[in-house]
């Protein structure tokens, strides 16, 4: 069955941010900024946090807008994949995106976007996400 | 934006006489010490002239991260030093939050601050941009409000730290911390008051880089990341830290005998007391959330939320506040507080303001007791009446701190040291090198602590953990102060890495080594570290006797031999003696 990331509980999260340094990762990059998942405060951190990242969503507004079908659905189980060659980088799915999950890769001007692969989850400690059944 | 391993030694210099900025490549520096403490210190050395007023224009404010900052799960310090306006010498401040994670990923190794403005100033760092703003119009804000303000203003939506006074900085009161991400400080020796005499709120300094290491590194890289990560998961300090935080300690250190109370009138609390302000208490009453500093899966950070009657008429007002061990301590068993909720009500006080929770409370204890003894008047407090555990006119003193009605005030802003060198008192006036102490009365080693380490701090050597693990044994005094040195020069290395102090179990030797060679540092040797270790306390140790630090003049506070220890009553032949040796072992 498809897999997609969850935020299981975000009142666990302690904002420690190892999900998106584990995210960035898997591309050679240690940071923040090569993200497809993102943690910030809900307004002041003794509000708790906000995890931003892709909901896998059914009929995805993204890939709706996309000019040159460099983001298709998946399969199965909702969500996208991007196909980065035929990706123009007009940024219309970062802003179809109304939750703000589809990140930027300013040096390749490419979206980021979750591959529901679950590494960031395996850093987090504290069980605020993790993979579910799509 | 790409950065690589190497490009980790840029260093950002910044002049705010003349608005101007220029980076340079330090590898010099960082090859040799690492970064953090081990390069600041030498960055000090090159800026400090010798026998400044620390709050003139030439003291600099030297900010540097290390080689493992944003790289390892705890690497997240970043390290300040200046010439402490508190003790006249070594000024040196740790704080988390996400300043370290910022000033790596902005691209820079350290930031050195230089100069004064002659108008209220911001300074808005984003990548290779630095921005001087007009701060005039945030000059007299808490620091709560300034987060918000340029939270809003600047743009950026990276990954970012705000490092800003309080109104206690702007002020200059010698104690006056800097705080990051609302929660964390910069805390000790006065940041906070240099900031204000440079005419700097804040620091906005925003990420928008990543490190990319050579292909054949990456899977070493990861293997090492993996295993520090499953060792601070599975290490009991994770638990510790993150279950009840700091506080944890707190009512056992009291049941030991070893808690400073009421001014080290005795070194124990009634027992109601420290069920009262222990860490599982305020834990299940008042715990609202647990953070960490960014790159820290532990989250030992503990905010307490507090409810109370604003006004009549179901006027409620909810305040939310950062909690620790030194705060529980110096806030609440100094001052006498009975109850969890007036602790954390002065706690919030002292927060808004932007003091060091640890030199306030043992200054106005000193007060207190000075107060009872007739040595002060109410003509001296404005009015007030110190008393134990009275929250309203703590909290109201803590407010004339800041506002300095009069010569008294102007006097306790300069710490308990100066306050008592000018209305007496000094056998319980509480301080150390000038420094406000830490809780421990725990025996020779925490009180040797306290007079020879480099900032005066118990993390220096922690002593008050050596004194634990002498009760009930024999031992020499070269033992202790070898043992001290020891520890002192192993800590300059975690907190040139830059990590975390409850990490450096999980930081051995072989470790590092390891950590530092997956990232393709590989020419370290722990006799090479040992040898680092040693030349940067040692560098620090200089700068202090350059500027005027004597050990033959060190004043110890009577107090303190009265009240006996978990070791015994401390004799202060012995810790003269402790002192000497000391000494010569750092040939002096």
């Amino acid at each position: 069955m498809a897999k997609k990331l969850a935020a299981l509980d975000v009142n666990n999260c302690i904002g420690c941010m190892e999900c998106m340094f584990a995210c960035s990762r898997r591309v050679g990059r240690i940071g923040l900024d090569k993200s497809a998942i993102r943690v910030r405060s809900a307004g002041g951190i003794e509000r708790g946090f906000v995890i931003v990242v892709c909901r896998a969503c059914e009929n995805p507004p993204c890939a709706k807008v996309c000019p040159t079908d460099a983001l298709k659905e998946r399969k199965e189980g909702g969500g996208v994949v991007l196909d980065e060659t035929k990706c123009i980088g007009c940024g219309f799915c970062v802003q179809s995106c109304i939750i703000g999950a589809m990140f930027w890769n300013d040096e390749r001007d490419k979206p980021i976007v979750c591959k529901y692969c679950g590494e960031c989850a395996k850093y987090c400690v504290h069980d605020a996400i993790g993979l579910v059944e799509a | 934006m790409l950065m690589k391993v190497e490009d980790m030694n840029k260093v950002l210099y910044i002049d705010l006489t003349k608005k101007d900025i220029r980076t340079e490549e330090r590898a010099d520096l960082f090859d040799a010490y690492l970064g953090g403490t081990g390069v600041a210190i030498k960055l000090l050395v090159e800026e400090c002239p010798q026998g400044i007023d620390p709050l003139s224009a030439s003291n600099p404010i030297i900010f540097a991260v290390g080689p493992l900052t944003g790289l390892y799960p705890l690497a997240s310090k970043t390290v300040a030093m200046f010439k402490s306006p508190l003790t006249g010498n070594l000024g040196e401040s740790h704080c988390g939050g996400r300043s370290a994670i910022a000033i790596k990923f902005a691209g820079y190794g350290a930031i050195v601050i230089k100069g004064a403005s002659d108008i209220p100033l911001y300074l808005a760092i984003a990548g290779d941009e630095v921005k001087f703003r007009d701060a005039s119009s945030i000059w007299s804000m808490e620091a709560v409000t300034v987060g918000r303000v340029i939270r809003e203003v600047e743009p950026g939506a990276g990954v970012r730290t705000i490092i800003r006074t309080g109104t206690a900085g702007g002020k200059m009161v010698r104690y006056a911390c800097a705080v990051t991400e609302t929660y964390r400080h910069f805390g000790r020796l006065g940041l906070g008051a240099v900031m204000g005499s440079k005419k700097l709120k804040a620091l906005v300094i925003s990420a928008d880089k990543s490190v990319e290491l050579p292909k054949q590194k990456r899977r070493e890289y990861k293997r090492v990341y993996d295993e520090i990560q499953d060792v601070v998961v599975k290490s009991d300090a994770m638990a510790k830290y993150h279950d009840l935080g700091t506080p944890g300690k707190i009512y056992s250190m009291n049941k030991l005998g070893g808690m400073a109370y009421k001014n080290l009138e005795s070194a124990r609390a009634p027992e109601e007391v420290a069920r009262e302000l222990s860490g599982e208490n305020i834990a299940e009453k008042y715990l609202s959330r647990r953070i960490s500093c960014a790159h820290c899966p532990v989250g030992c950070v503990h905010l307490a939320s507090l409810r109370e009657l604003y006004a009549p008429g179901y006027y409620f007002k909810t305040s939310t506040m950062p909690y620790d061990n030194e705060t529980i301590y110096s806030l609440g068993f100094m001052l006498g507080m009975e109850c969890a909720e007036d602790y954390l009500r002065l706690n919030d006080t002292v927060d808004t303001v932007g003091m060091d929770a640890i030199s306030t409370g043992v200054t106005l204890a000193w007060a207190t007791e000075a107060y009872a003894k007739g040595l002060l008047t109410k003509e001296h407090t404005d009015g007030l009446e110190l008393k134990w555990g009275d929250v309203k006119v703590y909290s109201a003193a803590i407010n004339k701190i800041v506002e300095m009605p009069n010569e008294f005030y102007q006097s306790l802003a300069k710490g308990v040291e100066y306050a008592s060198s000018v209305y007496g008192g000094q056998d319980y006036a509480l301080a150390f090198g000038g420094n406000e102490m830490p809780e421990y009365h725990t025996g020779l080693a925490c009180y040797l602590n306290n007079l020879t380490g480099a900032r005066h701090s118990h993390l220096d050597s922690a002593g008050y953990d050596l004194d634990q693990k002498l009760i009930g044994t024999d031992f020499s005094i070269e033992e202790v102060a070898s043992a001290l040195l020891k520890e002192e020069e192993w800590r300059q290395i975690p907190s040139s890495l830059v990590v975390c102090f409850f990490a450096r179990k999980v930081f051995t030797p072989e470790t590092v080594l390891k950590a530092l060679g997956a990232i393709g540092l590989e020419d370290w040797t722990e006799e090479k570290l040992d040898d680092i270790g040693r030349d940067i306390h040692r560098a620090k140790m200089d700068f202090k006797f350059r500027e005027g630090y004597d050990l033959t003049k060190l004043r110890i506070p009577k107090r303190i031999f009265e009240v006996p220890t978990p070791n015994g009553l401390l004799k202060e032949e012995d810790l003269r003696q402790a002192i000497e040796v000391y000494g010569k072992m750092i040939g002096r």
